[in-house]
């Protein structure tokens, strides 16, 4: 619903914007951002900072913004070459599919030199894009474990917890063969990107065996389900946490010593691309540290860039959970894509868990 | 017939919204990616016969519930003053007003276990232990039982709103007790009713997917789910899908056909 409503104002607002600045003014050229729905970037909506237009105002370049609300919907328009865009925005595993695919251009990193200067240590050359020559970060976040104290007396710092027979009925889990998997694939000291089929049956088989003890697979439902105290121990994202813990101070979140997921979007260039140059130079403009900033306030997700994460509140950028240590994000895996073979075996996997009595 | 014409609108969205995809379901069902055909995906299918039992049982006790709470209520408003019958109808009808997937995310806040009816329980004294409700079948059931007794009592309510009081008046004046004009005269009249009602309720109620991740926590998946993840989930197979949906069209197809059998012996 949100998403729907937000789509439909972003629609109207670039419409009725197109009508008042449309006419008359000479750009020197145009590029088509094409980024999640949400808002997912300090656009102008609600009372935010206008980035586009100040690019536009700063570059003589028209930038049209058109949002999309899932990679794989993305995915679609790019592979079938419905529409010329000059920026995206995917999640890691999809640069990684993308590039796999040779749908995504290599960048010219001396059009964005604020790359080299502005962006951590620890966000270059990822998981998804190791040579680091197809994209720039743009958000980040992790999943941990949330839990409520007043129900979980013992020490919460391992995956294992959410196999604890003790929490019979009092665990939810991600309703997702994906981040499912990825949990027990973790416990268990397998890369979350395995593709060993014996790795992944032995982490179905872990998922199975919990399955008795998950009171329910749910997604975004998590959120109030904690709050509410409906039960006691959920995978949730490190972000939402901080709200979550807000709202009901018998929350609290641990990161598991095992290691965790920790997910990415970052900017690329799709192949064909007519304005390339002007494409890197937006993305430069977005590494400007104000910039940055507010789209990492708009977004609500960590920013990957070190001079806005400067500009952050102190509370903010000593928070542990929103942004822990190098020492454990080291321990952290992203999402790559992985074959055909093994999405369908884990799909496989993942329907028998949900289907066996 | 010139009146004929005034069909084809109907016609055309049928064929574009009805026709064409069948025409899809039925060729994805027996094609393999390179567009051969192929048998695979029914040998592909067969082990999930207990998710088409689990289906069709919760969709089963549903519908029961549905009409043995439906009946007496269409039976109620049909005897009613005019102005009173349409208020009440008015009434059923209203929660449809709602968006299915609200009506839903009620029933969630509900049934959970610090939700609305176990704190009420619990502070009246009568239980000590909060409920297990949600993420059970039983919730499913109920879900599907709010979801979709409108569609069981307006017909209902249609056919008996016609069937004329003095037929039952004359059977009591005959020496029947209610029981017996039940059997004899109200029920063999609203067996149409009857019989539509359990359609409108059985199909949508086997075929669910909202209502089994919502209220019963994705555990066990429906054939609805299954369906769903064919279609969307991360690694999409159209052709099991396909395959999954026809053959729940033709169970259910095969139900009504008996159904309606069965309706024509009772009504001779």
């Amino acid at each position: 619903m949100k998403k729907i409503f937000s789509a439909l104002f972003a629609a109207v607002l670039v419409l009725s914007f197109a009508l008042i600045t449309g006419c008359g003014k000479k750009y020197d050229a145009t590029i088509i951002v094409y980024n999640w729905g949400g808002p997912y970037m300090s656009e102008g909506s609600n009372d935010t900072v206008d980035l586009n237009k100040l690019f536009e105002e700063r570059y003589n370049v028209k930038v049209k913004y058109r949002t999309y609300d899932s990679n794989e919907a993305m995915y679609a328009k790019l592979k079938n070459g419905g529409a010329n865009y000059d920026i995206i925005i995917p999640s890691d595993y999809m640069v990684a599919r993308l590039i796999e695919e040779d749908l995504v251009e290599k960048l010219d990193f001396s059009n964005i030199p604020l790359f080299e200067t502005n962006i951590m240590d620890s966000f270059k050359n990822p998981d998804y894009d190791p040579t680091n020559e197809y994209s720039v970060p743009y958000s980040w976040g992790t999943v941990g474990i949330i839990y409520n104290k007043t129900l979980v007396k013992d020490t919460v710092d391992s995956w294992s917890i959410l196999w604890d027979k003790k929490y019979t009925d009092n665990v939810l889990m991600f309703n997702n063969s994906r981040d499912s998997f990825a949990v027990a694939q973790t416990l268990l000291g397998y890369s979350q990107n395995t593709t060993n089929k014996d790795e992944i049956k032995a982490a179905a088989d872990k998922l199975s065996e919990q399955k008795p003890i998950v009171q329910g697979y749910y997604m975004d439902e998590i959120y109030d389900k904690m709050i509410n105290g409906d039960a006691a121990i959920a995978t949730y994202y490190a972000g939402d946490a901080l709200v979550m813990m807000d709202e009901n101070e018998d929350l609290a979140f641990a990161y598991p010593k095992e290691g965790t997921n920790r997910f990415a979007d970052a900017f690329c260039i799709p192949k064909g691309s007519k304005n390339k140059k002007y494409a890197e130079m937006y993305i430069n403009f977005m590494l400007e540290a104000e910039n940055a900033l507010a789209n990492s306030e708009v977004t609500g997700y960590c920013t990957p860039n070190t001079a806005a994460f400067e500009l952050l509140d102190d509370d903010v950028k000593n928070n542990k959970i929103m942004y822990p240590d190098d020492e454990y994000l080291k321990k952290c895996e992203s999402y790559i894509h992985l074959p055909s073979d093994i999405n369908t075996y884990v799909q496989e996997l993942w329907i028998n868990i949900k289907t066996e009595d | 017939m010139k009146n004929r014409a005034l069909a084809i609108p109907h016609i055309v969205w049928s064929a574009i919204f009805i026709v064409v995809p069948i025409c899809f379901v039925l060729y994805f069902a027996f094609t393999n990616d390179e567009g051969a055909f192929t048998l695979e995906w029914v040998s592909q299918i067969a082990k999930y016969w207990s998710v088409f039992a689990r289906s069709l049982k919760l969709a089963f006790y549903a519908t029961v519930i549905c009409l043995v709470i439906g009946y007496p209520m269409a039976y109620i408003i049909s005897r009613c003053k005019w102005i009173t019958q349409r208020t009440l109808v008015m009434l059923i009808m209203l929660p449809m007003w709602m968006n299915f997937l609200l009506r839903t995310y009620a029933w969630m806040t509900l049934l959970e276990r610090n939700g609305i009816i176990n704190n009420l329980l619990e502070s009246l004294g009568l239980i000590s232990e909060p409920l297990k409700m949600i993420n059970t079948e039983g919730a499913v059931v109920i879900g599907m039982v709010y979801n979709f007794l409108p569609f069981m009592i307006i017909p209902l309510y249609n056919i008996m709103v016609k069937i004329d009081q003095s037929l039952i008046e004359a059977a009591q004046d005959l020496g029947c007790n209610m029981p017996r004009v039940f059997r004899r005269v109200l029920f063999p009249l609203s067996i149409p009713g009857i019989v539509n009602g359990i359609t409108m309720v059985f199909v949508p109620a086997a075929s669910t997917f909202v209502i089994s991740q919502k209220l019963g926590g994705a555990k066990n998946m429906l054939i609805g789910d299954l369906i769903d993840t064919y279609f969307m989930g991360g690694e999409p197979n159209f052709h099991i899908g396909s395959m999954l949906s026809l053959v729940l069209m033709l169970i259910i197809l095969i139900c009504m056909a008996f159904m309606n059998t069965n309706q024509e012996e009772v009504m001779l």
